[in-house]
């Protein structure tokens, strides 16, 4: 029990770090963020590649091909396509 | 050892994703936050191939080296008007991934003989809830985007909210049944293919200029569903990650739903956009009152101004004309005019979206103002030029309180001396009523499409110096 709360802070601190930090974006930066967000929620790749690597059965191989490339098509795609945006805004 | 230098290169990881959104906070730092954000990434994954756990790399490899081609070519090659489509998409398989790997854990648990505790059974089945939910869900969303479906309109039943709550009652019932009984996989199976159904649903109700919404809150259901698969694997990088992208859709939807001045239960559920009135009500407003004009009269009024305000909507970016406003923008500086431009934070289909399409264009970003820097220009400006915006503009929503916009922060451009709007036709945005600013005295409608309009304002101008 002690791990199931100590997990739940981390999760509450989280949000309010997120939170904090987030507000401070301005509208500009929307589209990029979103984008941006959307390659940090490709984390989950790390449970992706020990689900695909650990073999434990047939299906957990076809979960975890699956979702290594769900994952990466965040990753890669979501920073690939925040850097082509950010690299636009510039002041003259 | 092996364990804590992992974690502890996870928590590098966390970090640097803070530092990720902190440094978005200025365009200037903006683009190496996103660089550190990919660094940390790279260093999670590292941590991650090292698990001595792993039987087989082919596997892993092969998905990276797909996925990796998959998202390479679409960032690669997505036009910057599309953005939100390409957002949409992402949304969905970050929610795709959440399910598959909390799912993955599961089955492997049930596979080994293990009895999985209360907390890991909750966790799966809101992963599996989330993550299917914001996979359909993202999926239609996309669709409506490219106006595959629906045409963009909202597609409403009678009892659909009945029929929402009553799938998402079934499914927190299937969850508690599952904590119960753990090893029928058949539940978690029917509880995510229920969350796809729902996400179906309740997407399909919302449409067109309500996309913003959908777009940031999908966005934030891409990170719970993150957060909770952490709580599925005891993983910390995963719970904080996803909290901080669950916090940005949630402060987004928030930002989204304050600039229309409506709840989000009315976005999600009060179906706005379903009904168009009919031509008699557009008649009351515009018979006789509206002035067409041609790009000649435009350079005439445009000459001898000192201040331009310019308000792109999503017009603007289904006719991709962001490069010759940008090049009318540059001539008017020329001659000497104080040119800005004035974004209202629902203009487009997603947040931020008009911030882009400039950028695009090579504008600098401080002559692109928020809807509460502009505003208060507008009574000093001469000419305010609108290309492609309608419900941002309506000053209806000022002064008609049974108006489906009432109360709506706008951008005041009817408070220039002369307004200019650039539209095809007269049909209305998508709150699907009339605009009384194009009735206005002081309003000149030249319509065209968005780009050739622009180009041949650009010629007149040029013809008449």
């Amino acid at each position: 029990m002690g791990s199931s709360i100590l997990i739940l802070t981390v999760f509450v601190l989280a949000m309010f770090v997120g939170f904090e930090v987030i507000t401070k974006v301005p509208p500009t930066l929307h589209t990029p963020m979103t984008s941006g967000s959307n390659a940090i929620s490709g984390i989950t790749i790390v449970g992706a590649i020990l689900a695909a690597g650990q073999q434990v059965s047939r299906l957990t191989v076809v979960l975890g091909f699956l979702a290594v490339t769900f994952a990466m098509i965040n990753v890669v795609g979501g920073f690939l396509v925040t850097d082509r945006m950010l690299r636009m805004f510039k002041r003259k | 050892m092996r364990a804590a230098l992992v974690n502890l290169a996870y928590l590098v990881a966390a970090v640097l994703f803070i530092l990720t959104f902190k440094g978005l906070s200025h365009p200037r730092t903006a683009a190496r936050a996103n660089r550190m954000g990919a660094f940390g990434m790279l260093l999670a994954i590292v941590a991650a191939l090292t698990d001595q756990g792993i039987v087989d790399f082919k596997i892993i490899l092969a998905g990276m080296l797909v996925g990796g081609g998959l998202g390479a070519v679409l960032a690669l090659r997505v036009r910057m008007t599309a953005m939100p489509q390409m957002v949409a998409l992402l949304n969905g398989f970050g929610g795709a991934a959440s399910v598959l790997v909390g799912g993955a854990a599961f089955v492997e648990l049930l596979t080994l003989g293990h009895d999985p505790p209360a907390r890991v059974v909750v966790a799966t089945a809101a992963s599996g809830l989330i993550g299917g939910l914001t996979f359909f869900g993202s999926l239609v969303a996309w669709a409506q985007l490219e106006e595959f479906v629906f045409r963009g309109r909202p597609v409403l039943f009678p009892g659909q909210k009945l029929v929402n709550g009553a799938l998402l009652a079934a499914c927190v019932a299937l969850a508690v049944w599952l904590v119960f009984q753990p090893e029928a996989l058949a539940i978690y199976a029917v509880l995510v293919a229920l969350g796809a159904v729902l996400g179906v649903l309740s997407v399909m109700s919302i449409g067109g200029a309500d996309m913003p919404v959908v777009i940031c809150l999908l966005n934030s259901y891409s990170g719970l569903a993150a957060a909770a698969t952490g709580f599925v694997l005891d993983n910390t990088v995963l719970i904080i990650s996803g909290s901080l992208v669950g916090a940005a859709g949630i402060i987004l939807t928030r930002v989204m739903c304050k600039a229309m001045n409506r709840s989000l239960a009315n976005v999600l559920f009060g179906g706005v956009g379903a009904e168009v009135v009919g031509q008699a009500g557009a008649d009351a407003v515009y018979a006789g009152k509206v002035k067409a004009v041609s790009s000649e009269e435009i350079a005439m009024v445009l000459d001898g101004v000192q201040r331009v305000v310019i308000v792109p909507g999503y017009g603007m970016a289904v006719s991709q004309a962001q490069h010759a406003v940008r090049d009318l923008a540059q001539l008017l500086e020329q001659r000497g005019v104080e040119v800005r431009f004035g974004v209202h934070p629902v203009a487009g289909r997603m947040p931020g979206h008009m911030n882009v399409l400039l950028a695009d264009a090579d504008i600098p970003y401080d002559k692109v103002l928020e809807m509460d820097a502009v505003n208060p220009l507008f009574e000093q400006t001469d000419v305010a030029i609108i290309i492609g915006a309608n419900d941002v503009v309506n000053p209806a929503a000022r002064t008609d309180a049974h108006s489906p916009i009432a109360g709506m922060p706008i951008l005041d451009v009817d408070r220039s001396k002369t307004v200019i709007v650039i539209k095809r036709s007269l049909s209305p945005g998508f709150a699907g009523i009339p605009n009384p600013l194009f009735a206005l005295d002081n309003t000149l409608m030249f319509f065209s499409d968005g780009r050739n309009a622009v180009l041949e304002i650009i010629g007149a101008v040029k013809q008449a110096a």
